[in-house]
Order: C-alpha cells, then sequence, then structure tokens
C-alpha cells in the first residue's frame, strides 16, 4: 500500500511536573494518518495536547518519542512546507495587513519580484474579503479581519499543510460564520491538506473530511476517527437540513459529554490507530450515496505499513 | 476654547508672574547712606547678593544671541559655539556608545547565558557616576576633550544596554515563532523581527540616554575646562557675570529639551500598538 501523506508514529509527549516524581504524559503513543488534500478537524477538551500534536506538527516542539513523517520525510523543526494559524492571529503590529502576507510570500519565494509578491498578497488578501483594508495595521483591525489576514498569510504562502490552532476561538458567532465560509472558499480553491483544532461541533461538521475525537488527559489519546461524508459543497444553512447533519453531530457531542472521560486513559483496542466510524453507514434506512467530492478518505486508515 | 489654548494662557499668565515677582525683587537698594570704604573697594553694595533681574538678563541673552558665534579668544566664545562644543562631545559620546550598547544588548538579550555572565558586571558597573570616571580617563586618555567623550559615553551606554536586552528579551513569542514557521533565517529574524519588535523599548533606551548625557555634559565640562556650555557658566561664575550664568542655565535647558524632542520624534516612527 502507498505510504499515506502524512503519518504521526508512536508519539509521544511529556512534561517533567514540578516537584513531582512522575512526568506529566500528555498523550502516549499516538497513531494518526492524514491523507492529502482531506480537512481534518481535531476535538477534544482543553488540555488534552491538542496544541501540543499541533505544534510538533508544524516543528515548534519536539515530542518525546515517536515521529511524523510528511512526504516522505521526517518532520524535523519549522518548514514553509507547514503553514500555522494561531488563535491570536499572530501579525507583526507594525506591518499593515499587506505587508504581513508580503512577509509570508517573500519567505516562500525570495526569488520573485516585489511586483510579483505584491500582486499574489493582494490576491489572496482579496480572496478574504479584505482588499478594501489591506493597508491598515492590525490594531487598527478587527478580530475576525486579523483573522483572515492570518488566513490569507497562511495560503498564500501556499504549504503543504496548513496548520490552524482554533482559529476562531476569539470571534463572536456571527464572524465565526463568516470566516468559516472564507476559509471553505479559499480551501476548495488550494485544495491544501488541512489539519485544524476546534472545540466547536458544527463548525468541525460544516469543514471537515473527518474529525478525530480525543480523549480527556492526561494520558490522552486519539480515540475515533468519524467520517463525515456530507456532501460538499456544504452550505451552513442547507446542511442542517441533511438528515445526516444530527446522526454525525449527536455522535460527537455524545463522546464530549460522556465517551471522552470514561475512556479516558484506556488503550486504542487496535493499540496504534484510533477506531474508524462513520454515523452515516451505521444509519438503518441508507442516506443518499452522494459521494463526497473529495473522497480519498474513504478507505480504512489503517495502512500503516 | 480648546483645553491646548487654556493651557498657553495658563502658562503665559504663571511666566508673567513669575517674571514679574523676580523683577520686583531685584531692583538695586537705593543707596541711602554713603558706602563704607570696603564697599567702595568692592565696587558697589548692591553687587554681591543681587540676582539680575529679567529684563536685564534678557537683553544680555538678546545681544548674545544676535551674534551667537564670535569668537575672541579661549575666555571668549559666543554661546553658539560653546553649545556646539557640548553638542559636538555629548553626540560622539552617545553614537560611540549606541553602537556597542545595541549590538550587544542585542546579544544578551537573546542568550540567556550571556543575560547572566554579563548581569554582575552591568549590576556593579551601572551606579557608578559618570564623573568617577573622569580620573582614571584622564590618567589613560591625556587628553581633556576624549576624557569628556568617554564621561558621555559611559554615561549613556548603560539605559541603551538594558533598555535593548529587556526588549529584544521580551519579544512575543508568537512573532518569534512567525519567524520560525517563515523559515527565516537568524540574522533575518534579527533584522525584520526582532528589531522591529523591540525598537520602541530601545528607543526609551535612548532617550533616557541622551537625557543623562545632556546632564553629565556640564558637570564634565566644568570638571575639564576649555570650551563647552559647562565650563562657560562655571567661567561666567568665575567673572561674577550672572547675566551670563542665567541666560547659560536657560540655553542648557532649551537644547535639551530640543535633544529630546528630537528622540521622541524618532520614538514614535518606531512605535506600533498591538
Ligand atoms: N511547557 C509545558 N510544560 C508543562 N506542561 C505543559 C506545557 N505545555 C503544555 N503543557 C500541558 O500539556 C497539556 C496539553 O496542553 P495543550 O496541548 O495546550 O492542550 P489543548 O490544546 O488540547 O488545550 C496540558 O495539561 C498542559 O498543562
Ligand atoms: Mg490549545
Amino acid at each position: 500500500m502507498t505510504k499515506p501523506f502524512l503519518s504521526i508514529e508512536g508519539l509521544t509527549k511529556r512534561f517533567s511536573a514540578k516537584g513531582k516524581a512522575e512526568d506529566l504524559v500528555v498523550f502516549d503513543d499516538v497513531f494518526l494518518n492524514i491523507e492529502q488534500g482531506e480537512f481534518v478537524c481535531i476535538i477534544g477538551h482543553s488540555g488534552c495536547g491538542k496544541s501540543t500534536i499541533l505544534n510538533i506538527l508544524a516543528g515548534l516542539d519536539e515530542p518525546t518519542s515517536g515521529g511524523v513523517i510528511m512526504d516522505g520525510k521526517e518532520i524535523a523543526g519549522p518548514s514553509l512546507d507547514r503553514g500555522v494559524v494561531f488563535q491570536n492571529y499572530s501579525l507583526l503590529p507594525w506591518l499593515s495587513a499587506l505587508q504581513n502576507v508580503i512577509f509570508g510570500v517573500k519567505a516562500r519565494w525570495p526569488n520573485w519580484t516585489k511586483g510579483k509578491v505584491e500582486e499574489h498578497s493582494r490576491k489572496y488578501l482579496e480572496m478574504v474579503g479584505l482588499g478594501a483594508s489591506m493597508h491598515r495595521k492590525p490594531a487598527q483591525l478587527s478580530g475576525g479581519m486579523r483573522q483572515r489576514v492570518s488566513i490569507a498569510r497562511a495560503f498564500a504562502t501556499q504549504p503543504k499543510l496548513l496548520l490552524l490552532d482554533e482559529p476562531f476561538g476569539a470571534l463572536d458567532a456571527l464572524t465565526r460564520g463568516v470566516i468559516q465560509d472564507e476559509l471553505i472558499k479559499i480551501w476548495s480553491e488550494s485544495h491544501q491538506t488541512v489539519f485544524m483544532i476546534t472545540h466547536d461541533v458544527d463548525e468541525a461538521i460544516l469543514l471537515a473530511d473527518r474529525i478525530l475525537l480525543m480523549t480527556n488527559g492526561p494520558n490522552a489519546r486519539v480515540a475515533e476517527s468519524v467520517k463525515v461524508s456530507l456532501p460538499r459543497p456544504r452550505e451552513r444553512a442547507q446542511i442542517i437540513e441533511h438528515p445526516g447533519y444530527y446522526k454525525i453531530r449527536n455522535h460527537l457531542v455524545n463522546f464530549l459529554v460522556k465517551r471522552s472521560g470514561e475512556l479516558a486513559g484506556t488503550k486504542n483496542s487496535d493499540r496504534q490507530h484510533p477506531e474508524n466510524i462513520d454515523p452515516l453507514a451505521e444509519s438503518p434506512e441508507p442516506v443518499p450515496a452522494d459521494p463526497p467530492a473529495r473522497a480519498k478518505s474513504d478507505r480504512p486508515l489503517r495502512s500503516v505499513s | 476654547m480648546s483645553l491646548n489654548l487654556r493651557a498657553t494662557v495658563v502658562s503665559l499668565l504663571f511666566l508673567i508672574i513669575v517674571l514679574g515677582i523676580w523683577e520686583t525683587l531685584n531692583q538695586p537698594p537705593e543707596a541711602t547712606e554713603a558706602l563704607s570704604e570696603y564697599e567702595l573697594l568692592m565696587g558697589g553694595a548692591d553687587q554681591e547678593a543681587r540676582v539680575p533681574p529679567p529684563s536685564q538678563v534678557a537683553e544680555h541673552a538678546w545681544s548674545e544671541l544676535s551674534n551667537p558665534f564670535y569668537d575672541a579668544g579661549p575666555n571668549d566664545k559666543g554661546i553658539g559655539i560653546q553649545l556646539a562644543y557640548s553638542l559636538y562631545r555629548v553626540l560622539t559620546g552617545y553614537f560611540a556608545a549606541a553602537l556597542i550598547a545595541i549590538p550587544l544588548g542585542f546579544v544578551i538579550g537573546m542568550s540567556p547565558l550571556m543575560y547572566k555572565a554579563l548581569n554582575p558586571f552591568i549590576q556593579i558597573l551601572r551606579p557608578i557616576s559618570p564623573l568617577a570616571w573622569m580620573p582614571l580617563a584622564l590618567f589613560v586618555i591625556k587628553d581633556s576633550e576624549r576624557s569628556a567623550i568617554f564621561v558621555i559615553f559611559i554615561c549613556s551606554i548603560w539605559p541603551m544596554l538594558i533598555n535593548t536586552a529587556f526588549g529584544v528579551a521580551n519579544v512575543r513569542n508568537d512573532w518569534v515563532r512567525v519567524a520560525q514557521t517563515h523559515e527565516l533565517s537568524p540574522l533575518r529574524t534579527a533584522f525584520t523581527v526582532i528589531l522591529p519588535a523591540a525598537a520602541p523599548t530601545i528607543l526609551t533606551g535612548m532617550r533616557i540616554s541622551i537625557g543623562i548625557a545632556w546632564l553629565v555634559i556640564v558637570a564634565a565640562e566644568m570638571l575639564v575646562g576649555g570650551t563647552g556650555i559647562g565650563y562657560y557658566v562655571w567661567n561666567e561664575w568665575n567673572n561674577l557675570d550672572l547675566n551670563s550664568v542665567i541666560f547659560s542655565i536657560l540655553m542648557i535647558g532649551f537644547v535639551g529639551m530640543l535633544l529630546d524632542m528630537a528622540l521622541s520624534g524618532v520614538s514614535r516612527l518606531v512605535q506600533y500598538e498591538e
């Protein structure tokens, strides 16, 4: 079988706790695969280690043991191949919105001419609807606009993998909805592989091909991998009409409310990989089988060699 | 009336009151009695105790300012020349200090090892009055001009060094991560992320330094003599020319204010809002 685009193999992270003999084991021996072009969301209660996984993928943090292989190469340190959008936007406040995007584009293609860099950067800012305010400094932009700049910067560098750490966590519900739509739009044009942390179940269903569920920490694990086989393109208003929507949603909420705690500290039955679940396939009346537009994740994800 | 306008009116009012009091209190006493022999020898009784009134100072200031650059020998130079000497010393010592303090502060701010290693030296050297260096400087450098510059150097280095190190060490980790995820080299990170991020703090240090340097140059020039505004004040005191003393005090304040305004102008350019 071909190797998956990204494989997380035996990832373990411990922190040596102050004044305690035993280390804090955030998670232990996590295995995961992500396919090219897949949009994966990860949900879990706060403190279970989601950000830690994401930072390891970004190369900003190192695992205690285990490793991550992307595109045949082991991840060692940060790289332009992996773009990151943080919850707090991480824009450089002394640069305008446009200059912030240019900052990324210039780093990605140092040999481009000034004009080409700027044109490329403008294009992405326009894509997220910021064409009119690209000369403003981050302090003069609302939280939602800042996060759009941050998304534009990440997409403009065209990384192989895009990492988003609760990108909409600090935004109000209305703004979040608008930016989610923009994220879908820009993503459907680029077909980038996305790994996104969220704590919003509806957001995950709207965006993801697959949702990973983590048990509570410490000693957390990715217990389930839930397939979201709702047809794309998805629209917020229509998706909730879909008969499968609440099946998926109930499954997720049930996990978060009950099983995430019950399963805490236990091991996966297949030691290595999360259990694959497709809430719609279990349905007694078959749901109209609209083949998902980008269903690369159809096959079981137990393909580690 | 806007606040600014009202403030200006109140300022002027204070100025007029203070000048008025000064003027009336310092009228020459009427010569009621005949001067004693001693007083006659000293050239008049009122000479010793009386501060010249503002009208006299203003008159003197006008004549000095209308020809600030005259040069009539070592003991009689225009105020402009004296200020220029002082400014030259201050700026030379100050920029030499900046040239060392800012790069060194970068290193200290970025490396916890260097911070810990150099901190004891900084803590001991910093509280030393810059003038305490003067004898040693004169002995080693053997040149009063350069010794004065050295004293300026040593007094302006600390605020810049400490502020640079502090600013660099406290650059938000998010911004460093942005540099890392964009694979910037350490040098480019230093120039495109850390320098602009720390610039407001560095400029604050530079502003404190120029203020201290201008305070210290007056004292240093009183010690080494020859030229400069500090020497001028002391020399006019020896000549008992209080008009010139008061005039030069005001000029020291005025130039100090200009230096501070220049630095605050630069610091506004690098300021950013988070
Ligand atoms: N530098 C650190 N030192 C010690 N413990 C840490 C450190 N960073 C994170 N942790 C711990 O690791 C766990 C996972 O953190 P995190 O990945 O941020 O969780 P999440 O993003 O899922 O909310 C938490 O219990 C947190 O306290
Ligand atoms: Mg987190």
